[in-house]
């Protein structure tokens, strides 16, 4: 009888060691919620996600999510976003149910999304959800009766991928602030330079944009940047412009964003970063890639100390750990 | 309102009471009607258009006997008819002028134009946050898309 008591009180691992709270300036209340956009945080929100974030890449084992289970429902396939949560989950000491592709879902049967989440909030603490419709998660999140993390949700939002730009930006430049952010490649598709410019709008960048007319920063973020007073400038051509740069933030012309395929053709090499190429650069210069690069990036880069795109993909294991334990109320 | 279309909204019939919606633009009096669902109404209705308007060339004015709509059916006319006028009468004189007003919130009037949004693939629905009243600039709440002006379709 005590041997089962002591079963059920002792939820910790005898291995894990308490996470400490980061010291932060101001004190909020519970951050138990969804995360769907990255306007869903304050800036004082992302930057106590970034300060539990760094607490966990000191010791990412904590099994602070014993006894909790975490849906990871991918409704389109994405192993590189998958693998990292459903890492963040174990590393955490929680279990994972789910599925990776939307074929093995009730959803191949026409179940609507609705009725999926509802029958998986009666078994999660949590969803993460990939979908690959706009808006599927802010709908989930509405009818599910847990907190919903948004994995991505077609060409809209990602805002874990944002945290862990930022956190990678702050890892690398021990600031957030008056960076110069170089944004290269498909700007007017590409949903992680929106939501980072979103993000880092909080903390006075000066922005560079260098992409083709037909992949341009869309106006109604330049009109945001106008409205926030964010000094931005526009490129046409990838070379000595980057020597200034802080941050410089690679994209990948996405192929399935196009609907005239031979828009893609004349674009999709149009930029290729070269090792030459970073010369002159500033010594504090990191390049940053969501990932999967395909040509944008060429591999010689690899071997500069300023690449760090692989760095920042695994930043990502970090900020999810701390996203999750938040929208969990764990911290 | 001048003397000539008021006697021109006397052409259409009075009503003892109902609800007046004058001054609507000609081209957009059935797009009115349709919103406010007056085909499934089993009210007296009388439907005018075309008729004189100094102020916009020719008007269409919609006259319901004993109804009074809801401010959020009222809100929606703002949407295609923000100039539209809208009189409450009883016993034949106007007791109320309600001022149109576009709601912050619009829920289940408009239609997203992203054909990847999940408002058009799921039983839901629609959800857009009103940005700016004077262009008509929508945020939909779910894909987070804004439409403005013409690219603002009515479900």
């Amino acid at each position: 009888m005590s041997f089962l008591l002591n079963c059920l009180t002792n939820t910790k691992h005898p291995l894990s060691k308490p996470i400490t709270q980061p010291a932060i300036s101001i004190q909020l209340l519970s951050m138990q919620k969804s995360l769907v956009s990255i306007t869903d945080y304050s800036k004082e929100e992302m930057l106590r996600i970034l300060d539990y974030a760094a607490e966990f890449e000191k010791n990412p084992n904590q099994h602070i999510l014993d006894g909790k289970v975490v849906a990871t429902l991918f409704f389109e396939p994405s192993t590189r976003t998958r693998l990292s949560f459903e890492t963040a989950v174990n590393r955490l000491g929680g279990r994972i149910i789910g599925f990776s592709d939307a074929s093995t879902s009730s959803s191949s049967k026409g179940e609507t999304l609705k009725d999926t989440i509802k029958m998986v909030s009666n078994y999660a603490d949590l969803i993460v959800m990939r979908h690959p419709l706009e808006g599927a998660a802010r709908y989930a999140s509405e009818v599910a009766k847990v907190p919903v993390i948004n994995a991505g949700d077609g060409s809209n939002q990602h805002p874990t991928q944002t945290l862990l730009d930022l956190y990678s930006i702050r890892k690398t430049q021990e600031r957030l602030t008056d960076l110069n952010i170089y944004m290269v490649g498909d700007l007017k598709y590409g949903r992680t330079v929106h939501s980072l410019l979103m993000a880092m709008a909080h903390f006075k960048p000066t922005f560079h944009f260098i992409a083709p007319d037909e992949l341009k920063m869309p106006n109604e973020y330049k009109q945001f940047c106008d409205e926030q007073n964010i000094p931005y400038f526009e490129h046409k051509e990838l070379n000595e412009n980057i020597n200034e740069a802080d941050i410089l933030y690679m994209t990948r012309v996405q192929r399935e964003r196009f609907t005239d395929l031979m828009e893609y053709e004349k674009v999709k090499n149009v930029y290729t970063l070269k090792s030459k190429m970073l010369e002159n650069t500033r010594n504090n210069l990191r390049i940053l890639h969501p990932l999967p690069r395909v040509t944008e990036i060429d591999y010689d880069v690899d071997d500069s100390e300023k690449a760090y795109y692989f760095d920042q993909a695994q930043n990502g294991l970090y900020v999810r750990q701390a996203v999750i334990s938040c929208s969990l109320g764990l911290l | 309102m001048s003397k000539t279309e008021n006697k021109q909204v006397k052409i259409v019939a009075a009503i003892k009471d109902g609800t007046v919606i004058d001054r609507i633009p000609s081209d957009k009096l059935f797009k009115v009607a349709s919103i406010l669902h007056i085909e499934e109404l089993s009210n007296q209705i009388t439907v005018g258009n075309n008729l004189e308007s100094q102020e916009l060339g020719t008007k269409g004015i919609i006259k319901v006997s004993d109804k009074f709509f809801s401010d959020k059916d009222i809100n929606k006319i703002a949407l295609i008819a923000p100039n539209a006028k809208l009189n409450v009468i009883r016993d034949y004189v106007v007791v109320e002028k309600k001022t149109l007003k576009l709601p912050s919130v619009l829920e289940d009037i408009v239609k997203c134009g992203n054909p990847n949004c999940i408002t058009n693939h799921e039983p839901m629905m629609t959800r857009f946050h009103v940005e700016d009243n004077h262009t008509l600039t929508l945020r939909c709440q779910y894909c987070e898309r804004v439409m403005s002006g013409d690219e603002v379709k009515i479900l």
